[in-house]
């Protein structure tokens, strides 16, 4: 098993108003084993025991699937290893890189306030989901599989917009902090699947307004969300959102309410 | 919370969607502005004909002139908007230690700057071709000796300015940004206006790349041959009554 000694800049800021810097440390004995947090979680304990502040981070499912983990590492989303979450990063993925310097910082967009060093606030997405997010029908106990039958390709597509976990690596990775990679997805999948489309007009329009009212940039066409998103969302989603929000735009009959 | 009502132009994605139809308008006029352009390379009367056949089409011009200048202004303004948008979302192309991008290109990446800098190369070509004859008369263009319009030859009016190396020099870095802005450009107006579909995707890049390649060195050939001798003045006599300021 391989160790070794990194030396880490992480940026510590005390709150949202704070002005932030990176501090130097040294990870001695990081195993290839361990994941990135793994190696943040014995730099703190080892910052707890010399009476110093630990590093402040999201986690909590450490397994790929809540997107509360998101930090950037040497300038890429979750690090450099591609469809990955930093929990699912592993330390020998960065020695195959032959790091031995890794600067890490939060998320940056205003839409994304920090709460503390490397942790921000993303409920911005939160809103986003509450916009139009949902069907409104009585969910109740789960329903037999099949009972709507959906195509083979249909279903596998809106899985894949289905996907995300609102890490939030979209807006931190767009040269904009657009968030339409995220907001595409979520007016997606439900907008694929028959349980969905009876109220496709009115959600992509109340998520489009809150997303623009959260203050995200707007799309530009890049594709840097798509390459930094962990669970490889395509950036078609975007394009299928433009056409149903217009589209809706244009021909729905009823309106919906301007969002600041 | 407001109660009004949501309009399309006042999202993200409205005005994307105006810039990607004026975009598209204006390109549909760029295209017709090369062909009439290349009409050099078969003889000066061609080219002054088809000069002469533009002032014929009367009221049809004004509503094209019109078209243009609406989507240009259309284009700048939402295009304005966005940005100091993405201004105040607290963004930057390179806002992390070490940044790399990953997937964007560098015409993609100048957009705002091949932006601005094609607004200030449209003012001088409408300044030297399209208004100078009311600026400089019949006297010295830009004041370079020797070069004086003649409202009957549009030819030699622009070969005789390609002579001048600094007015080419301009009219082809101006005509090459116009094409790293088109390459992002025209791809990006397919996503924005949400045409995709898994068989025709790679065709987008295709038909961006073609085309924003084929305007620029189309309009940059003309420079270049005239530069070389190939488009040499004429020294022949036109008289197009249509021409007349």
């Amino acid at each position: 098993m391989e160790t070794r000694t990194l030396t880490l800049h992480v940026w510590r800021q005390n709150g949202p108003t704070g002005t932030g810097s990176f501090k130097t440390y040294e990870a001695k004995d990081v195993n290839e084993h361990m994941s990135f947090l793994e190696m943040l979680d014995d730099l703190n304990e080892k910052l707890i025991s010399r009476g110093e502040e630990e590093i402040t981070f999201d986690h909590d499912c450490r397994e790929g699937i809540c997107g509360a983990c998101g930090m950037v590492v040497n300038g890429y989303a979750h690090g450099p290893r591609e469809r990955t979450t930093t929990c699912q990063l592993h330390m020998r993925e960065v020695f195959k890189l032959g790091w031995t310097e890794v600067w890490i910082e939060p998320w940056r967009a205003k839409a994304f306030p920090l709460v503390k060093d490397l942790m921000v606030d993303r409920s911005a997405f939160d809103r986003i989901q509450h916009a139009g997010g949902y069907i409104s029908v009585r969910t109740g106990s789960a329903r037999d599989a099949n009972e709507t039958p959906i195509q083979k390709q249909i279903a596998d597509s809106a899985m894949d917009a289905a996907t995300c976990i609102g890490c939030g690596a979209c807006v931190a990775s767009c040269p904009n902090a657009s968030a339409s990679l995220f907001t595409s997805a979520k007016v997606g999948h439900l907008g694929t699947l028959p349980q969905g489309v009876p109220e496709r007009e009115i959600r992509v329009r109340n998520m489009v307004a809150q997303m623009d009212a959260e203050g995200f940039g707007s799309c530009t066409n890049h594709g840097e969300c798509e390459a930094a998103c962990p669970k490889g969302i395509s950036v078609d989603w975007i394009a299928r959102m433009n056409r149903e929000f217009v589209r809706a735009m244009v021909t729905a009959k009823d309106d919906v309410d301007a969002r600041d | 919370m407001s109660t009004r009502a949501l309009t399309l132009t006042q999202t993200t994605i409205g005005k994307k969607a105006l810039m990607a139809v004026s975009g598209v308008v204006m390109v549909l006029f760029v295209i017709g502005h090369l062909s009439g352009n290349l009409k050099a390379f078969q003889s000066p009367r061609a080219f002054n004909e088809y000069a002469a056949f533009l002032r014929t089409l009367g009221p049809l011009l004004w509503v094209a002139r019109a078209a243009i200048l609406v989507s240009f202004l259309v284009h700048v303004k939402a295009a304005m908007d966005l940005w100091q948008r993405n201004k105040q979302a607290g963004a930057g192309a390179s806002r992390y230690h070490g940044q790399k991008k990953q997937k964007t290109d560098w015409a993609a990446l100048s957009m705002y700057l091949s932006g601005p800098g094609l607004l200030f190369y449209i003012l001088f070509h409408l300044a030297h071709l399209t208004f100078g004859y009311y600026l400089f008369g019949e006297g010295n263009v830009f004041g370079v000796e020797g070069y004086a319009f003649d409202e009957m030859n549009p030819y030699n009016n622009m070969v005789l300015g390609f002579q001048v190396w600094w007015i080419s020099a301009l009219y082809i870095v101006g005509v090459a940004g116009l094409g790293l802005h088109l390459f992002h450009g025209l791809w990006s107006m397919f996503q924005t206006v949400g045409a995709n579909h898994p068989k025709y995707n790679g065709l987008r890049r295709d038909l961006a790349v073609g085309l924003s390649l084929l305007l620029a060195l189309g309009f940059i050939s003309i420079p270049v041959a005239t530069l070389l001798g190939g488009l040499p003045p004429t020294t022949e006599t036109f008289y197009f009554p249509e021409l007349k300021h």
